[in-house]
């Protein structure tokens, strides 16, 4: 042992009342097996007992009676007949009409072009949008440099390139897929920077200190720990994608551009039925409700549970 | 020796020294543990010893492969269970798959929590992360353990427990750990040696052995607690304006 100025070593014991004070101060229990016992009874007791999932089923009626309540408005509107019927077509009106056009076909074909595209354009700005947060929310200079401007773009309604993109390709779909990506590229690459941006410092200083590579750095501690933010990017970047599709397939009609939503909402204006019109606006609306039904949100809700986040929220 | 600290200074711009002339030598398989009021560069001292910061004065000796690093908070990753985190500790350290697996369980099991594997850190209560953390800073399978504080913010039966865990675990595994800490008590029932730190700058004041003696003679670790209490206090005194 190094020198050491230890100037109470040899200090006398004291007698042997006081030792029963101290003696909690050096050990604290006494034999192996009563400290297992005692581990093993902390460790029972402050952690959370497993809790079995049920189906809510409130989370299900109740968003049915609320839609079932708009449209018993919806109908009596109608049936106080304060605007003419051809303007506000009621419910029925409306569903009739979506027969005639499912019938016809046109329906599947809107839909299915759509969605097919909204799809495509979104996965495409995804695998895009990734690597280029990645690097930007990592390289600060890249990110001084760029920063602003992929903000901006965001900010600049993408209906904006519509006519660029009509003299650039004509109206085929790559028109239509160059407004969706810009659209969604950069609401998502912001979506990833502000998850990194918002990393406990202290998950980064503990991948240095396990000898993580900067690679290994970005891919098994900084994706994982900004995925809650990620994720939050990529819904806006669908709902950016969805919006750019609809409002490029409304003003970019004819040439090689198929039969979207988009256009069956063009085609009802031009026909002047409300009962399209209609049609359109509610298939468009239903297909942002059940992406967000059936992928986001399910998919959001295992990853804050997972992580202990969704406690006391309402969703 | 794997650590040597000699005239050892650090100061971050133009301010004032955190560290001024540190001298320590810690020998291998010592357990010490480095006692300050807080504000007196004790992480900074540590996180130097790591490797995370670089001294502005003075040289280091430390193991050439690096030193493993146990944090206040456990700061495991949430996104994965205890078991995972281990496992990403060895992976990132190279350690084949199958290999991964094993040796993580054995880790858990080391800390008592080999049935808890699958449980992510906020099912876990602080102490049980916390022994988590300590399986994973062991899982670097480096000769030096630092430690920042790692109890400070459990209450005191798990913290007492966790005394009796960790000294265990250095009895078993041999390591060398650097323990810091602003608790007397604590510093008097983990450490072979107590070193004290000056606030301001920062500087080894004064050192006390703790013996075997003080081990089983609980009315002789008081008196020593007693004496390294008042010095810290008369330290901590000092700076009164």
């Amino acid at each position: 042992m190094p020198s050491n100025h230890t100037p109470l070593a040899e200090a006398p014991s004291e007698p042997s009342e006081t030792r029963h004070v101290h003696a909690a101060l050096t050990r604290t229990s006494t034999g192996k097996e009563d400290l297992r016992e005692l581990e093993s009874g902390l460790d029972s007791l402050q952690s959370d007992a497993d809790r079995k999932h049920r189906i809510e089923w409130s989370r299900i009626l109740l968003p049915i009676a609320a839609l079932a309540v708009l449209i018993l408005v919806w109908q009596f509107y109608v049936s106080l007949g304060v605007k003419r019927r051809d303007l506000v077509p009621g419910p029925l009106d409306v569903v009739s009409q979506m027969g005639v056009l499912w019938n016809e076909g046109k329906l599947q074909e809107a839909l299915w072009t759509s969605m097919q595209r909204g799809l495509v354009g979104f996965l495409i700005s995804v695998a895009i949008a990734t690597p280029i947060g990645l690097l930007l929310a990592q390289v600060a200079p890249l990110r001084r440099a760029f920063g602003p401007l992929i903000s901006g773009l965001q900010v600049l309604p993408s209906v904006a390139w519509v006519p660029a993109a009509i003299i650039w390709f004509g109206l085929t779909d790559a028109t239509v897929y160059f407004v969706v990506f810009m659209g969604a590229i950069p609401s998502i690459i912001n979506g990833l920077i502000s998850g990194v941006d918002q990393i406990p410092p202290q998950y980064r200083r503990v991948g240095t200190v396990l000898g993580a590579s900067r690679l290994q750095m970005a891919l098994q501690v900084i994706l994982p720990a900004a995925l809650p933010g990620y994720l939050g990017g990529l819904k806006q970047g669908w709902a950016f994608s969805w919006r750019s599709l609809m409002a490029a397939e409304i003003i970019a009609v004819g040439g090689t551009i198929g039969f979207g939503l988009g256009s069956l909402l063009d085609q009802g204006r031009i026909l002047s039925d409300m009962t399209v019109v209609m049609s359109a606006i509610l298939l468009i609306l239903a297909v942002g409700i059940l992406i967000e039904l059936l992928v986001f949100g399910p998919i959001e809700k295992r990853l804050l549970r997972s992580r202990g986040l969704l406690s006391g929220s309402t969703r | 020796m794997p650590v040597v600290l000699e005239n050892l200074g650090k100061r971050f711009g133009d301010g004032a020294p955190v560290l001024d002339d540190v001298n320590a030598t810690i020998a291998q398989g010592e357990f010490v543990a480095l006692l300050g009021a807080s504000g007196c560069g004790k992480s900074t001292l540590l996180n130097i010893i790591a490797g995370l910061e670089a001294p502005t004065s003075g040289a280091l000796e430390v193991p050439s492969d690096g030193a493993a690093f146990m944090f206040q908070d456990a700061a495991l990753f949430p996104w994965l269970t205890a078991r995972e985190n281990i496992e990403l500790a060895l992976k990132l350290r190279g350690v084949g798959k199958a290999e991964r697996r094993i040796k993580a369980q054995e880790l858990l099991e080391l800390v008592h929590l080999g049935s808890a594997g699958d449980k992510r850190p906020h099912e876990l209560s602080g102490g049980m992360r916390q022994r988590v953390s300590l399986a994973r800073s062991l899982s670097q399978d480096r000769q030096l353990l630092l430690m920042d504080e790692p109890f400070a913010a459990l209450d005191a039966i798990t913290r007492d427990l966790l005394h009796d865990e960790l000294e265990r675990i250095w009895k078993e595994t041999g390591r060398t750990i650097v323990f810091v800490t602003h608790n007397v008590r604590e510093a008097v029932r983990l450490g072979q040696r107590v070193l004290l730190l000056s606030s301001r700058p920062g500087r080894v004041v004064q050192e006390w052995a703790v013996t075997e003696e003080h081990r089983t003679d609980a009315g002789l670790a008081g008196q020593l607690t007693g004496v390294i209490t008042a010095r810290l206090r008369e330290e901590i005194r000092r700076h009164a304006k």
